[in-house]
């Protein structure tokens, strides 16, 4: 799923190599050097291409042929594949990461692809577009209609996104399957990070979007 | 009475022919009685020889040679004046002068394959203890047994680690079976419109073109050298047929439609009325030419004998358990003959692994052949994929 069609995000830093994106800079900055990363949904490659000058040995899976073709033309080691169906192909253990970048409220089964993840990755970073975010609310609310953001511009009828959630909901999907949660950061309408600890309710109103680095859980 | 035009005789004599089978105008090196290759059906061949090209310079750190496997039909002659045909190199294309091989920086080699007939040992080639041409006698081959005499010939060159080993088709297995025999030998494998088995469906294609070659007259059953000649009605109807398989029919509509070839109204007779007969002619015409007919017998039993996943308990991924070789692989659209099914199924085995792996499919209507003709997209992706091995490898290129 390219990154670009599902969520045309603001927010862009000037990076040490260039031009990134907020909330790739703040992933980049929860993976440990040195490691192995498997991006689900890579798109063009800006990310992997950020982790890469950090020393990362990085792999991407892409939906679009378009975005496959424009990564291994950067070099990138991306082959053309389906977050909902070929997972499953990957080895337990096989990454340290396992990233997966506004990509979950596209796929069809968020819940085996988040157990996917955790599986194949010893951790796991996921972020989403909170649908729990105030302006979703209002435009509910007050509008009746279904929310339409500037970084979610679809109609519900040719949206890519066909399960969303808001951070609650994600904390709990996390809570029933085992998936601890290292750390979390809401960013706001430019991507950038909430600093502030606030209780989870203010994230899920405020919070514009979620990222989580998430980690098995020690239950079973 | 039906006007019939058969196919033409090749303008090349046998003799023409039988002086690059053994000896070849390209390098060749020899290996003796205390070298034999070892073949998968158990015999060892020797003596033996291998045909091949280099372009380009070998590093100080033996670090920049690149092995080129060929197709099928295909020979040594990767990028120069081809000497039987005088047409240029089958892939100057991908190798030359500004293109993503470019022997500026890399140590090009590609050598004809076992069972060839452009100077490396096989069918065509004289039996040292016979002191006559190989014809059936000569012992069956497989990729396998390609790649063994090519690490042979690399042994040779002095070179420990190939910096790529890059393959289309028939040249790609070749490049799959590289990484899953010398792995650490291997240090990025591009591997294009290729599969790591061959279906039924292209065993089915391949017999139709041996059972083409068997049933002419000429071919003696193999053994035509003897006689002077050379089942050349055979084998171009072989080619002909194998020549579809390499073009798709959006391509063939498109090249050739229904259109008549010099001519208004159709002659009521089975000469070549349509443009696409007259094209499918020259091409098993010109074929013959430059290809023994027994070895292309020999060099289709190899492909479909090839079963990477075969070899390894019936799975694939086990062939490349642990590797640390750097894959790209290719595919393209309108391929039927090697379709993106299999490269992705190659692709999951290598994800399996763990293994560094890209892997694109190209967008294009020109079929199984596009691997050879001028498709930018994938330059694109060969040039981006070799110069980030490059970098890996410590190679230094003008381009970055």
């Amino acid at each position: 799923m390219s990154v670009q069609e599902v969520l045309p995000l603001g927010g862009v830093v000037t990076g040490q190599s260039g031009q990134f994106r907020a909330d790739h800079v703040l992933v980049a900055e929860m993976v440990k050097p040195g490691s192995k990363v498997l991006d689900v949904g890579c798109g063009e490659g800006d990310l992997l291409q950020l982790l890469e000058t950090r020393g990362i040995d990085g792999r991407g899976i892409e939906l679009s042929r378009e975005g496959v073709n424009r990564c291994v033309a950067k070099g990138l080691a991306v082959v053309q594949g389906d977050a909902d169906t070929d997972l499953v192909n990957y080895p337990d253990d096989a990454f340290d990461y396992v990233i997966l970048s506004q990509t979950l409220q596209a796929t069809r089964q968020p819940k085996v692809v988040l157990e996917n993840l955790l599986r194949i990755g010893r951790r796991a970073i996921v972020s989403f577009p909170n649908f729990g975010f105030w302006k979703m609310r209002l435009q509910l609310l007050v509008g009746g209609h279904m929310p339409r953001t500037e970084n979610l511009p679809a109609s519900w009828y040719d949206t890519a996104n066909i399960h969303f959630c808001t951070i609650k909901d994600f904390v709990e999907l996390c809570d029933a399957i085992d998936v601890k949660m290292e750390r979390a950061e809401a960013l706001d309408l430019y991507g950038r990070p909430l600093r502030l600890r606030m209780p989870w309710w203010v994230w899920n109103l405020f919070g514009e979007q979620g990222v989580f680095l998430l980690t098995r859980g020690g239950r079973k | 009475m039906v006007g019939v035009k058969s196919i033409p005789s090749p303008a090349i004599s046998a003799d023409e022919r039988s002086h690059e089978v053994d000896h070849p105008s390209s390098e060749v090196t020899h290996f003796g009685n205390e070298q034999p290759l070892r073949l998968d059906c158990g015999v060892d061949l020797s003596p033996f020889q291998i045909a091949y090209k280099t372009y380009g310079v070998l590093n100080a750190a033996r670090s920049n040679a690149v092995l080129i496997c060929h197709a099928l039909t295909g020979d040594q002659h990767v990028a120069n004046v081809h000497p039987v045909t005088a047409k240029p190199g089958w892939w100057e294309t991908l190798v030359g002068p500004g293109r993503p091989l470019d022997p500026q920086h890399y140590f090009i080699i590609c050598s004809n394959v076992i069972g060839g007939c452009m100077g490396s040992t096989g069918p065509a080639s004289i039996n040292p203890a016979t002191g006559k041409v190989w014809g059936l006698d000569f012992p069956v081959i497989t990729i396998p047994d390609m790649v063994r005499a090519q690490a042979m010939l690399i042994d040779r060159l002095g070179i420990d680690t190939l910096f790529a080993v890059v393959g289309g088709s028939m040249g790609g297995m070749q490049v799959l079976q590289w990484t899953a025999a010398y792995p650490s030998r291997v240090f990025s494998a591009l591997a294009i419109a290729c599969s790591t088995r061959h279906s039924a469906q292209n065993i089915a294609f391949h017999e139709l073109g041996r059972q083409a070659v068997m049933a002419d007259p000429d071919w003696h059953s193999g053994g035509y050298a003897d006689h002077g000649l050379h089942p050349h009605r055979g084998l171009a109807v072989a080619r002909m047929a194998a020549h579809i398989t390499y073009l798709s029919d959006a391509a063939l509509h498109r090249k050739f439609g229904r259109r008549m070839q010099d001519r208004e109204l159709p002659t009521f007779s089975f000469d070549a009325d349509f443009q696409v007969e007259s094209y499918l002619r020259y091409q098993g015409s010109s074929f013959v030419e430059r290809f023994d007919a027994n070895s292309y017998l020999y060099l289709t039993r190899a492909m479909d004998y090839f079963d990477i996943a075969g070899d390894h308990g019936g799975v694939l991924a086990k062939a490349f358990a642990g590797i640390e070789t750097r894959f790209c692989v290719v595919s393209f659209t309108s391929d039927w003959l090697f379709p993106t099914s299999e490269s992705r199924a190659l692709v999951h085995a290598l994800n399996a692994s763990s293994a560094r792996v890209s892997f694109a499919e190209i967008e294009t209507d020109r079929g199984h052949d596009a691997f050879l003709l001028d498709v930018p997209e994938f330059f694109d992706i060969s040039r981006a994929f070799l110069q980030s091995a490059g970098k890996a490898r410590g190679l230094t290129s003008k381009d970055d």
